[in-house]
């Protein structure tokens, strides 16, 4: 209970400073609504709605990773302001609980991200959902805890890097494909209807599995990250 | 018979950090060199040097911050960050988060050091109003005054009650009105009890010699990494 109070304090934090300054989001929504504008004239959804259906679930999940991105390091660039992460040291507090505020925090941000940009999305390209558009309520989470759990983990290993904007793509993209691969499988074959639903329950397991187990190793490591000179 | 004096008499025996031929290098330039320090508890230390001397290398050394890449830190007789409870550390930047007001920072911190519903709530509002500011007082740490920054920074470290306090140039870019109220108010934070008995130890590095000296009782000097004279003297 004491370690979900000091979670609950440092979400609590994050989503303060984020409404004050809006830097995330507003990154994040310019970012993904040019992104869907540019893809919806580069694709032509409507001459080709077939062909637009089976490529929206990696257009939708890229456009939230490179855009995700710009959220992560700057979640961290608050705390390197005025020293703030070495007061974050000092605290006897868990470090781990540092880790899963924000990384809750910054799941938050994109999940506001994608409930704007959802209606944009289907209205650009020009989509109709043909499989269970509920299963799309499992995978959207699942998916964006996969993005930010290592994006996060990862923006704060690069911390102390000069040129760690550069960093964080070059470590998380490669990362991030296995689960890249599974959130579009799941999310096109909702879209399209055409895969078997044994195979769809099975890329949604395994994006679970996915998140389990980095969620746990980024916890574990965290410590050491953080304190690393 | 009165047990003050040897309460305190213990406490002074008992050392609060101390460092071991303590190195610490960065790549080709050595920041502390073969440092040998105890600080006793109780004690009052004014670290003085030039930039680049490595007093705040010695400092954050004795925080835990960082690790020595030679020799021993320890603080209560155990590895620094093991006693992170017991030790403030309050560096010349403000160390707090710009959008938020004071008390939300000070909150946010009391939370961390001390977990929410210990009999300790209340302690944010306690400190900001030992330094002089309005815990009410609405506007973010990013618009107040560099003296109002500092005293915030300040009520961070103070609410956490430490035994030991690190204070890395507190008097950087404050005049000399708003460092006479800062060296009142921690000439004041020397006389707090401690639970258990004891007294509170505070090190201090600076540039102003003369600012720091009423709180003075050694002065450690340092040059190019080494500490090159002790010169202990209560001026308090």
């Amino acid at each position: 209970m004491r370690y979900l109070s000091f979670v609950l304090t440092h979400l609590r934090k994050d989503l303060r400073l984020e409404w004050r300054s809006r830097d995330s989001i507003n990154g994040m929504l310019f970012f993904v609504l040019l992104m869907v504008v540019v893809f919806s004239i580069a694709f032509d959804p409507a001459g080709y709605p077939s062909t637009t259906r089976q490529i929206s679930g990696g257009v939708l999940w890229v456009g939230l990773l490179f855009a995700s991105m710009t959220a992560l390091n700057q979640s961290w660039t608050r705390e390197q302001r005025n020293q703030v992460l070495e007061a974050q040291r000092m605290a006897p507090s868990p470090a781990s609980a540092l880790f899963v505020g924000k990384a809750l925090a910054n799941m938050i941000f994109v999940l506001v991200v994608e409930a704007v940009l959802a209606p944009i999305f289907v209205v650009f390209f020009n989509l109709h959902v043909l499989g269970n558009a509920w299963l799309l309520a499992a995978i959207l989470p699942l998916g964006t805890w996969a993005l930010v759990v290592n994006g996060t983990f990862f923006a704060a290993l690069g911390l102390r890097a000069r040129n760690r904007e550069l960093l964080l793509p070059l470590i998380l993209l490669p990362l991030s494909l296995p689960a890249v691969l599974m959130m579009v499988q799941a999310t096109t074959g909702v879209l399209t209807a055409e895969l078997d639903p044994i195979y769809l329950r099975s890329w949604i397991t395994q994006l679970a599995c996915y998140d389990i187990i980095y969620t746990t190793i980024c916890i574990l490591l965290f410590e050491t990250v953080l304190n690393a000179e | 018979m009165s047990t003050a004096t040897p309460i305190r008499d213990q406490a002074l025996s008992v050392t609060a950090a101390s460092l071991e031929s303590v190195s610490k290098i960065y790549g080709a330039f050595a920041a502390l060199r073969n440092v040998t320090a105890a600080f006793p508890a109780g004690s009052s230390t004014v670290i003085l040097g030039e930039n680049g001397a490595g007093k705040s290398t010695l400092l954050r050394t004795v925080a835990g911050l960082i690790s020595p890449t030679r020799g021993r830190a320890t603080a209560f007789g155990d590895l620094p960050l093991r006693q992170r409870h017991r030790i403030a550390y309050m560096s010349h930047s403000t160390m707090l988060y710009d959008e938020l007001t004071a008390m939300e920072n000070l909150s946010y911190f009391a939370t961390l050091h001390r977990g929410e519903g210990c009999a300790c709530v209340g302690s944010p509002e306690m400190a900001l109003r030992a330094v002089g500011l309005d815990p009410a007082l609405p506007r973010p740490v990013g618009q107040y005054s560099q003296g109002m920054r500092q005293r915030a920074s300040l009520a961070r470290v103070l609410q956490t009650d430490p035994e030991l306090l690190l204070l890395d140039e507190p008097f950087s870019n404050l005049d000399v009105s708003s460092a006479g109220h800062l060296v009142d108010l921690l000439a004041d934070f020397r006389t707090w009890p401690v639970p258990g008995g004891g007294r509170r130890t505070l090190i201090l590095t600076t540039h102003q010699a003369s600012l720091a000296e009423p709180l003075a009782d050694r002065t450690l000097i340092m040059r190019q990494g080494q500490v090159i004279d002790l010169v202990t003297g209560s001026h308090g």
